[in-house]
């Protein structure tokens, strides 16, 4: 195994480690986001909560919601060990230095985007996803079957203008960072190609800006909804 | 033209060193930078004063041996090389602020000349081609699809400055290393060699010390000979199915 080590403890294997998490964890965040969708289905959150269970109980959604975990963690740690290698080529820095001539400004900084939505990640698992698997939910009875009542804890939740700030905000730091990750994560694996990194690099916008814009709908649409 | 000029003073690899600030007069705007940096010196040897040193041969913009991270930018606010650099390119009575590259696999030496010897060693590490490739071949006697032959030629006229190292957040290697890969990886002389070659070379760029990329694409932007994020991507793509494929364990 030494080979597989070896090739996982270079520049280019850590990189790679960052790109397939990244594309697993953007692929994650469109089934959450078109899932979510079901928040505005205005039925009191029936949909949603038979939506919560079968996520939360189906056998190959938990196989994929582990691979997900295992994506976060692996996409932090990584980032952890090649921003100390990075930071450690240049320990004499510039006095005067003109970056932004060359390169974005969310390139240059997904590490602290990274760390932003990290902390906002920890923030909204608590939320919900704890209390969905261990908190206390109220039940609700449709067709004669239980189901937990993850909706009530999404609007109650949403009922702070903190709360909806706090994940408006979240979102914007995702948008930047996504910006930048998503094409990046296609050259890291080699994909450049003059017919398609054009597309993936418009996709990478799009998807950039539209799913943030969508997840940050929520916490405001439940907030001006459920206040009436 | 009249300049104030901020330039890195440093005694050798030891010394901590500081910035000095020399005021130059009498500048021409058709003047080169490292003529500019000439004229100081020419000053600074009258009065008796140690004058700065930094690396320059051709003065042609082929050599790549010239440097200097000037005003933020390496080779300054063009895309080109140093000796290239006009002072045309700046206004009287600027300010200039001149440092070294600024990496760990490139030590200073003196003022603003940096080893890069580091360069040499990733392409000692397998930046050549070892099989007999004979005398200059009758053209077209290998046959080699023109867009080919271009995108390797375009790959070879990297000329090492190390620019893209200086530019990088991280003091990444990868567009120089990924250029030297490329240029022989699409050649069918280099072919032979190519997975041993990746490996070896990201082998040796990673035990130099330089940073990882994070594709900012600040060395393109950088690279006065217009070097291209493709052969990061290629680079990635062979080193990736050279470690699953290659015979090395």
């Amino acid at each position: 195994m030494s080979w597989v080590t070896k090739t996982l403890s270079s520049t280019l294997g850590r990189k790679l480690i960052m790109a397939l998490t990244g594309l697993f964890l953007i692929l994650f965040l469109t089934g959450h986001v078109s899932g979510n969708l079901l928040l505005f289905k205005g039925d009191g959150g029936e949909a949603f909560n038979i939506y919560a269970k079968f996520m939360t109980t189906n056998p190959a959604v938990k196989l994929l919601s582990y691979v997900t975990y295992i994506s976060v963690i692996g996409h932090v740690i990584y980032s952890i060990i090649l921003t100390q290698v990075n930071k450690s080529s240049r320990p004499v820095g510039y006095a005067k230095s003109n970056a932004s001539k060359s390169s974005s400004t969310a390139s240059r900084n997904m590490g602290i985007l990274g760390t932003i939505i990290l902390i906002f990640l920890v923030i909204h698992m608590q939320s919900f996803w704890y209390q969905m698997h261990w908190g206390e939910v109220p039940f609700v009875t449709y067709d004669g079957e239980q189901y937990k009542d993850l909706f009530s804890i999404v609007t109650f939740a949403f009922q702070n203008e903190l709360m909806v700030a706090g994940y408006v905000v979240a979102m914007a730091f995702l948008s930047f960072h996504l910006s930048h990750g998503f094409a990046s994560a296609f050259q890291t694996l080699g994909l450049n190609h003059k017919k398609y990194t054009p597309a993936i690099e418009v996709l990478g916008r799009i998807y950039s800006i539209l799913v943030p814009i969508l997840f940050a709908s929520m916490p405001i649409y439940i907030y001006f909804t459920s206040q009436s | 033209m009249k300049l104030t000029l901020k330039i890195w003073r440093q005694k050798n690899a030891s010394d901590k060193g500081g910035f000095a600030t020399y005021p130059v007069d009498g500048i021409s705007t058709d003047m080169s930078f490292l003529e500019m940096l000439d004229v100081l010196n020419e000053g600074l040897t009258e009065k008796g004063e140690d004058p700065v040193h930094f690396d320059h041969d051709c003065r042609e913009g082929i050599c790549g041996m010239c440097s200097l991270y000037i005003n933020g930018n390496p080779h300054g606010p063009l895309q080109t090389t140093t000796c290239q650099l006009h002072m045309r390119s700046f206004s009287d009575g600027e300010t200039i602020t001149i440092e070294p590259w600024r990496a760990k696999a490139f030590p200073v030496v003196k003022d603003l000349v940096v080893n890069r010897s580091a360069f040499d060693r990733i392409i000692q590490a397998g930046g050549y081609v070892s099989v007999n490739t004979g005398g200059v071949p009758d053209a077209n006697e290998i046959p080699i699809p023109k867009t080919i032959a271009d995108e390797a030629f375009d790959a070879a006229t990297c000329i090492g400055c190390g620019a893209c190292v200086a530019a990088c957040k991280n003091a990444s290697a990868m567009l120089f290393t990924s250029a030297k890969i490329s240029q022989l990886a699409m050649l069918p002389q280099g072919k032979v060699e190519r997975k041993t070659r990746a490996e070896k070379m990201i082998a040796q760029m990673d035990a130099e010390g330089f940073g990882a990329c994070t594709n900012t694409g600040a060395c393109a932007a950088e690279c006065p000979k217009g070097i291209s994020l493709t052969n990061i991507a290629r680079m990635n793509r062979e080193y990736f199915s050279a470690v699953v494929s290659s015979d090395n364990m």
